[in-house]
């Protein structure tokens, strides 16, 4: 891409995507916009007019919307906490040389293939079903009372799901990390006394806090707006109503359009603080 | 101290045996040199000594103690990586300083031996710098440093030069030898260029296939290789070795002359041939020689610049003195 022919002739190539991602965006983006400054309600008279930040106001004066912001960060932390902990250690163990390594790191990666729909609901009938989910044999089995997962321990068993899904795209990016690491500089480290402990935090961990930091940027973008777990599962009840939900039932359940939109904008703002928030850090990560 | 003793020591990955048994004795504060072509096992040796490979059979002393089992770390041993192996996140200072701060050293301490280090191998311009901003060289020094905060009984270095360019490796190999004499460890130094052992080792250990060669000074080496091998190895160019008629005229199945040890002359020679390609150094001229009917080629030196062509004919004489004799395994006849 040196001279200007060649340059112009890229932006012209470039330019239909450009100009189909853009009218992707922009169209629905405008649309959002629009509708959030209007009361619209289908059902009750369709589009009435333009009311300012009315929708605004009522999204995030209504008693449902921290509690909603609340539930989405301890979904998206916990997911988090869980997946790159797990993840570095699952990475840990697939890159050790054994026996059916090819098969393993296939059945490891094998949820992520699962569409969050059908696992959010293999999760809820076969395991989780209090009378005949494998986690109730289970229970009964040792003399317990089985437990309703997903009324008794909501959010604990939608962050389990989630993370059974986000797991092995953390453990796959993680162990190309791990096996990106010089086994010479392990080596150095044993040589120079450090045990395994202090091989993993001085060594290791600083190694992968790059790939770390791009499974945290990567999954919190897709975290934000999980939303067929919850609704497979749930139904948004038991404390597990997040923003997206919270949107959505605006939209379909109160048929409230400018309602529901005024929430994308709040939800559209907030991913953007985020993602802003952890590009710096990506940023400063990847600089060295 | 530094004395290392290999007792029948052998290595085999899976059903391969890399190392046949092998007894060495490395004394204490030698300059010890492992030699041999690419594969012959002087790494493995190297990691075996250093404890980063179990062996498969054989025992290990370091200092009259029984090192065997002992984990890399209790040997009192430092080693300098190819690749350096510097810890890429930290600064030039902490990567010195890591060995101390594993060793559990008050920090007052830590800092007058980095200095101590930074000073010996001129470090204290970079010092607060990532490896990932040093040159190859500057790295290089830091790894040593590295080794040597730790003062250890001996060092083992794989082939720390291999790394670095032809004028910079004639630097750091001068480096590495004072620093050899002035701290007096034992050093084990592994290499494939035979111009680093002549010149850096007080001992030389020549590898094949994981078999020691031939133990020996530089010189001894030079003068007197016990086998064809390390006839071939040591010694650039490469001696030449003749077999058939010629050889038999001397009793022997293959007879060597250095390249340095055939005298070119004006005529009248006891070989002639035809010059190939002429490799002129300026103080020394070496010919590749076709056609002499004795070997296929012949490698001579003459000194300073001779001025003869491709395709002229040259007379020569080897001096008969310097003729080194081998028997049909290929050992020397004395
Ligand atoms: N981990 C291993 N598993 C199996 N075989 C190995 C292993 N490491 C080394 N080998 C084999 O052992 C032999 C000696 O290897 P080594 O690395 O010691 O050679 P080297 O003399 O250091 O060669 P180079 O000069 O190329 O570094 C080689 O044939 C190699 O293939
Ligand atoms: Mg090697």
């Amino acid at each position: 891409m040196a001279t200007k022919a060649s340059r112009s002739a890229a932006r012209l190539m470039m330019a239909p995507a450009v100009i189909l991602l853009l009218g992707w965006m922009l169209v629905p983006l405008i649309m959002t916009l629009w509708f959030s400054f209007r009361t619209y309600l289908p059902l009750r008279g369709g589009d009435k007019g333009w009311t300012g930040f009315d929708n605004y106001v009522r999204f995030v004066t209504s008693s449902s919307f921290w509690p909603a912001v609340q539930t989405t960060l301890i979904i998206v932390v916990g997911v988090l906490i869980i997946t790159v902990v797990l993840g570095i250690l699952l990475a840990m163990l697939l890159d050790q040389p054994m026996w059916g390594q090819g098969i393993v790191r296939i059945l490891v990666i094998a949820p992520f293939f699962v569409m969050p729909t059908v696992s959010a609901l293999v999760w809820k009938n076969m395991f989780m079903d209090p009378v005949n989910g494998l986690f109730a044999h289970l229970w009964r089995l040792f003399g317990a009372e089985p437990v309703s997962w997903l009324s008794d321990a909501a959010m604990p068993s939608l962050i389990m799901i989630v993370s059974w899904q986000w797991l092995p795209f953390a453990t796959l990016i993680l162990l190309t990390a791990f096996q990106s690491l010089d086994s010479e500089q392990l080596e150095a480290a044993e040589m120079d006394g450090a045990p395994f402990a202090k091989r993993f935090f001085y060594i290791v961990l600083p190694h992968l806090s790059r790939a770390i930091t791009i499974v945290i940027l990567i999954q919190t973008i897709f975290l934000l707006a999980i939303f067929a777990e919850i609704f497979v599962t749930t139904g948004g009840a038991f404390g597990t109503r997040t923003l997206s939900y919270l949107i959505f039932q605006r939209v379909l359940e109160s048929q409230n359009i400018g309602l529901g939109s005024a929430g994308g904008v709040y939800a559209i703002i907030l991913a953007n603080i985020v993602a802003i928030f952890l590009m710096r850090i990506v940023g400063k990560n990847l600089d060295h | 101290m530094g004395q290392i003793e290999l007792k029948q020591v052998t290595k085999s990955f899976g059903d391969v045996q890399v190392i046949p048994p092998l007894d060495l004795t490395i004394h204490d504060g030698e300059f010890t040199v492992f030699v041999g072509p690419s594969g012959c096992g002087k790494s493995t040796l190297l990691r075996l000594i250093a404890g980063l490979e179990d062996i498969t059979s054989g025992h290990i002393e370091i200092d009259g103690i029984d090192a065997t089992d002992l984990v890399p770390a209790k040997r009192g041993l430092a080693m300098v990586f190819q690749s350096y192996a510097l810890y890429p996140h930290m600064s030039v200072r902490n990567n010195i300083a890591f060995p101390l701060k594993m060793a559990k050293m008050d920090n007052a301490e830590i800092d007058k031996r980095v200095n101590a280090a930074a000073d010996v191998l001129n470090l204290a311009d970079y010092i607060d710098r990532r490896p990932g901003q040093l040159s190859g060289g500057q790295r290089q020094r830091v790894a040593i440093g590295r080794a040597i905060v730790r003062e250890p009984s001996a060092f083992l270095f794989d082939e720390p030069l291999s790394n670095l360019d032809a004028a910079l490796r004639v630097g750091m190999r001068m480096e590495i030898s004072e620093l050899h004499a002035k701290l007096g460890t034992t050093m084990v130094y592994v290499t494939h260029d035979q111009v680093e052992a002549m010149t850096m080792a007080d001992k030389i250990v020549v590898l094949q296939a994981g078999v020691i060669e031939q133990v020996g000074s530089p010189l001894e080496l030079y003068r007197a290789p016990r086998n064809t091998f390390v006839a071939g190895f040591i010694g650039s160019p490469k001696m030449n070795l003749l077999t058939g008629d010629e050889a038999a005229k001397h009793d022997a199945h293959t007879i060597g002359f250095r390249p340095e040890h055939i005298d070119v002359v004006e005529s009248g020679g006891q070989w002639q041939g035809t010059v190939g390609v002429a490799e002129h150094l300026g103080s020394d001229t070496f010919f590749h020689i076709h056609n002499t009917g004795v070997a296929k080629i012949l490698t001579v030196r003459a000194i300073g610049d001779v001025s003869l062509k491709h395709g002229d004919t040259i007379h020569l004489t080897p001096r008969a003195s310097e003729m080194h004799r081998f028997d049909a395994e290929g050992l020397r006849i004395v």
